[in-house]
Order: C-alpha cells, then structure tokens, then sequence
C-alpha cells in the first residue's frame, strides 16, 4: 500500500529519463520473481494437496484448505511449541544481553575489550559442536527434551548477537544523560530500567526481533536435544513429516506455510528493524 | 576515567558520613560488574564449557551404552585415528571445501550485483528490496523442504519446466551422487543472497557520490567506475561479508539434512553432517567430537580474518 503511495511522488521528483526508471522497477519485479519462486511454489502446491507425487499444476484451481486441515491437526501443537520455545528463547536472551551490552558500553571496567573479543568469537563456534557437548551435558542435567533446556540452547544463538548490536547503540548515549540520573538518586539499576532500556528501544526490538527468528528457525537444537516428541518445534515436525508422508507434499508444503507466517508477519512489520539488524549486528 | 572519579563525589555528597573511598569504588564496582556477569557466566556455559568439553570428549570412548553406565573412559588418540582412517572424513572435507567456496561465490556476485543494481534510484525500489529478504527469513529446514519437492527428479517444477523448453527436464538433481553437491550449492546460493545483497547495499550507501560525479566528469565508463571507484570503497564491508558468510556456510547443517539427509551415497556429506552423523546416528560422540575439532580448528582460522577486518573497521 504504501509503495502506491510514493511511487508517483518518486517519480515527478525525478527530473530524467522517467521510462529508464521504470525499467529498473520492471527489471526487480522480475529479479524478485526469481527470488520469490519458491516460496510462491510453497504455497501453491499447499492449495493442492490431491497431487500426491504427481506434477503440481503452475496456479492453484480453488481454495483446498485440506492441506492446511491435516497440517494444522498434525503439525498445530508444534507450532505452539516453537512459539513458547522462542519467546522464552527471546526473554532469556534480552535479560541476559541487555544489562551486559550496557555495562560495556558505559562502564570503563578492566576486561571490557577481552569480553567484546569473547563475545565475537562465539559467534564463530559451529552450533553442532555445541550441541555435541550439550547433549551429555544435559543428559547428566536432566534437560533433554525440556523446554527450559530448548529455550536456554536457543538463546544462545541470538545472545553474542544481541550484545554486540545493543552495545554499539548503547555506546551512543550521553555519559551525562547518565549520570543526571543517578544525581537524580535513582539506583544504577533504576537508572538502567527507567532511563537506559528506554532509549535503547530500536535496539532491544531489532535483538529481540532477531532472536526470536534465531529460535524459530533454530533446527539443530530441535533435532539433537530431544530423544522424545515431548518438545518439538515446527522445524523438526516438517522434517519428520517428509520422511513419514512422501505421498503428501501438500500438507507438508502447509505446514511449511504456517512455519513461514513468523517470518513474513515479522517482515512487514518491522522492515527497519529487520535491515538494521542485518547490517548493524555484523558490521559494527 | 571521568566516571570513576566523578562518581565518588557524587555518593560522598549524597551520604550523610563520608565512607572510605576505596570500598566505595570496591562496591561500585562490584554493582556494575552485576551488570554484566549473567552474560559471561551464560556464554561461558553455553560457548566455553562446549568447546573444552569436545576437545576432552575427542579422547574419549563413548559408546550407544556411555548414557546408561555414564563411563567413557578415555582412549588415546583411537578417535582420532578412527576419523582420519575413515575415507568418509575425506570425503567430507572435500565436499565442505567444494560447498563453502562454491556458495560464497555465488551469493557474492549475485548479492553484489543486485546491491548495485538497487543503489540506482527507481519506483518501488525500496518494497522490492525488502521483498527480497523473505528467503533469508524462512526456516533453513523449510527452505530445503521446499527445494526438496522442486528439484524432484520425476514431479518437481524444476525438470517440468525445463522440458517445456526443451532442455532435456529429467536431471536427477538430488538423487544422483554427481548433481547433488551441485543442487545443495545452488540452494544455499539462494538463500546467502539477500544477506550479501543487504550488507553491500549498506555498504555502497557510504560512499561518496562525488567520487561518482569526479568519475563521470572525467568520462570513466561504469566497468571503469565499478573497478576503480566501487570495489576499493567496498573493500571492508566485502571482507566482512565474505568471512561472515563462511563461518556460516562452513557449518550449515539443517539445510543439507532437508535436501538430502548427505546422501546419496555420502555424496553431500560434509564436516557439519559427519558430525551430526558420527555423534547422534551412531552415537560415537568421540568421533563427532574430532570432526567438531576440526571444524571449530578451520572456524578459528577464519575468525582471525574477521576479527582483523573489524579491528580496521571499527573506532
């Protein structure tokens, strides 16, 4: 809706050559078709669930939501399970990396710049390594197939990223905005609570944004955690499911769809957050 | 400094008996160090602990029966050995090399093409451009369920829409053991290319455009401009695009098992799933931990690139 909005705009502003610009915009439509392909492919065989092994037709002929009705009998309470799985993975994560990304960018403490280094190096150690060593560790813990267990491995993928993205917006706020309010007689974690958290907003929503992704699409965890069906998330019930129902791609393609929801909703929502994220979590 | 010295005051001021200042920063200290040891203690245990642990675990015997007796005595180097031994390993490695420099350049190019292409100013280039992201935001695992059904030798859209053209339409993509690797690169270049896309494209928001205006002044052709002007610039933001790409295509896991579970016949097999395999299909987690070594041992290697690319970066 809003690209009708400030496509005419755009254009009257333009001085030259208007028709070259439309055939850049003609030219990414199709360079998104391309890119786009599959996921529309997703969806359409989803609307088909008759095919079975057959050839999928290009358009979907009506509306057959039986795809989706097994899907969502099979797969629904696994969806629920990735949503509790990832918001606790997203609570998890926030309070343990908010508080840390603010003590480094504001407190001048010894070993500081050795935690930042550490922080960087994590991101680096390949999951499956970790999930080798976890794996006995929970074992002797008692959170294999737990979701406490799932939600703390998940944090884990988005922690060092969500220090290191708070940290450098963090590191822009006044030292005096600070301090002002501790003159003020708030605490330093009042301070932190009341005064810090609040202008670190666009932070906090990008980190939590993008944990909450690193949680839902997590795979690997999912997989190498859990012995039981106590705790499974969509992305280990859709790769169970194309081992069990070869036959019936349409109902794995919904369950497909359903598990991409997330990531489309989060998408339009919060474009900006989403680019921020990108860039700044790995650039700074 | 300023703080440490400024602050002091501030509480002596505050405080009705002037405390000892020393105990007063000792205490200040602790408070603020409150603020950051939950995260240390928390990537110790999830990041440290692994790391120590795989190494230890790589010297020692564990079998199907470890998780009942909890016994894993150590070994030797008999893993190690066992791994290196094994034509698997091999395999696997050369299967990663192939995967990993094969999928960063192609998400590369692609991704620095279309980041040029969307630095030009055109209607709807902004839609378009976050459009573009959404694969990169679907769950690895359903993005190789989705490519799974498209590359079907004998149904998918793929081979359908080949014949069409009339350029044969029977390549068996994921089945046979000379086209998988391809097909699995080919995928994962799809889904790397929104990341570089969008990390180029901020990249090439930052440079000047009167560098460009110089270049069109002085009659430089675009390939010129690009080679001269664009790549140099870019320089940084590549280095980090390129080594951040690695260090996640050189373990990818969840998207090889969907396409092709390593197969056929270990075809697609690399690092990432002979560990997975040795430790949760057999249960040898001392073997997975040797093969994890040597994946964290090549990680590590890159992350020395990455850190001196941020070191240059950053303030």
């Amino acid at each position: 809706m809003a690209s009708t909005v400030r496509t005419p705009a755009a254009s009257t502003r333009s001085t030259g050559r208007p028709k070259r610009r439309w055939g850049a915009t003609v030219f990414g439509v199709l360079v998104l078709c391309v890119m786009l392909f599959p996921l529309y492919w997703m969806v359409n065989t989803a609307l088909q669930p008759e095919s079975g092994l057959l050839e999928v037709d290009p358009v979907p002929h009506g509306l057959d939501l039986s795809g989706f009705r097994s899907a969502l009998t099979d797969q629904g309470g696994n969806l629920l399970t990735s949503l509790a799985v990832a918001l606790g993975a997203v609570v998890i994560c926030l309070a343990v990396s908010a508080p840390a990304a603010y003590g480094l960018a504001q407190f001048r403490l010894r070993g500081t710049r050795t935690i930042v280094f550490g922080t960087l190096i994590t991101q680096m150690v390949p999951g499956i390594v970790i999930a080798n060593a976890l794996y006995s560790a929970y074992v002797d813990l008692g959170l294999v197939n737990s979701y406490a267990g799932l939600m703390l491995a998940d944090a884990s993928l988005g922690i060092p990223f969500a220090i290191v993205l708070m940290r450098s917006f963090m590191v822009a706020i006044p030292r005096e905005v600070i301090e002002a309010a501790e003159v003020d007689g708030a605490g330093r974690f009042r301070t932190f609570v009341r005064v810090v958290l609040p202008m670190s907003r666009n932070s906090l929503i990008t980190a939590g944004l993008f944990s909450f992704l690193y949680a839902w699409s997590d795979f690997m965890f999912a997989l190498t955690l859990n012995t039981t069906d106590d705790v499974k998330p969509i992305t280990l019930g859709i790769y169970q499911y194309i081992g069990a129902h070869v036959g019936d791609w349409g109902s794995v393609m919904a369950a497909s769809v359903l598990s991409a929801v997330p990531a489309a909703v989060l998408l339009v929502l919060s474009q900006k957050y989403i680019a921020a994220g990108i860039t700044g979590g790995s650039v700074k | 400094m300023s703080t440490t010295t400024a602050a002091p005051a501030l509480v002596t001021a505050k405080t009705a008996k002037p405390p000892n200042p020393a105990r007063v920063r000792r205490r200040r200290r602790l408070a603020q160090w409150g603020f950051i040891a939950p995260a240390v203690i928390f990537m110790a245990l999830f990041f440290g602990y692994p790391l120590v642990r795989n190494i230890v675990m790589s010297f020692q015997d564990y079998a199907p029966s470890t998780f009942f007796t909890g016994e894993s005595p150590f070994n030797g180097t008999d893993n190690w050995s066992k791994v290196f031994n094994d034509e698997l390993f091999g395999k696997a490695l050369v299967h990663t090399v192939l995967f990993t420099i094969g999928s960063l350049i192609g998400q590369f190019c692609v991704g620095l093409g279309l980041a040029v292409f969307f630095n030009r100013r055109f209607p709807l280039n902004g839609v378009l451009r976050s459009l573009i992201l959404l694969p990169w935001l679907v769950p690895m695992v359903v993005s190789g369920v989705v490519w799974r059904r498209i590359l079907d030798q004998d149904t998918g859209v793929l081979n359908s829409f080949l014949g069409t053209l009339g350029l044969g339409g029977d390549t068996p993509w994921l089945t046979s053991t000379s086209m998988a690797l391809i097909s699995v690169i080919l995928v994962n270049i799809w889904i790397g290319i929104p990341f570089n896309m969008v990390i180029l494209y901020g990249g090439l928001q930052e440079v000047p455009k009167e560098l460009y205006e110089a270049a069109s002044l002085d009659g430089a052709s675009a390939w010129r401009t690009f080679r001269s002007i664009t790549l140099p610039m870019l320089r940084p933001v590549i280095t980090v695009v390129l080594v951040l790409g690695f260090m996640s295509t050189v373990k990818i896991l969840d998207l090889i098992l969907a396409l092709t579970d390593g197969g056929p016949a270990d075809s697609t097999q690399t690092l990432g799933t002979l560990t997975y395999q040795n430790s949760f299909v057999q249960l040898d987690f001392g073997a997975g931990a040797v093969v994890g070594n040597i994946l964290i041992l090549i990680s590590a290697v890159f992350a020395v690139f990455y850190l001196r690319a941020n070191r240059n970066e950053g303030k």
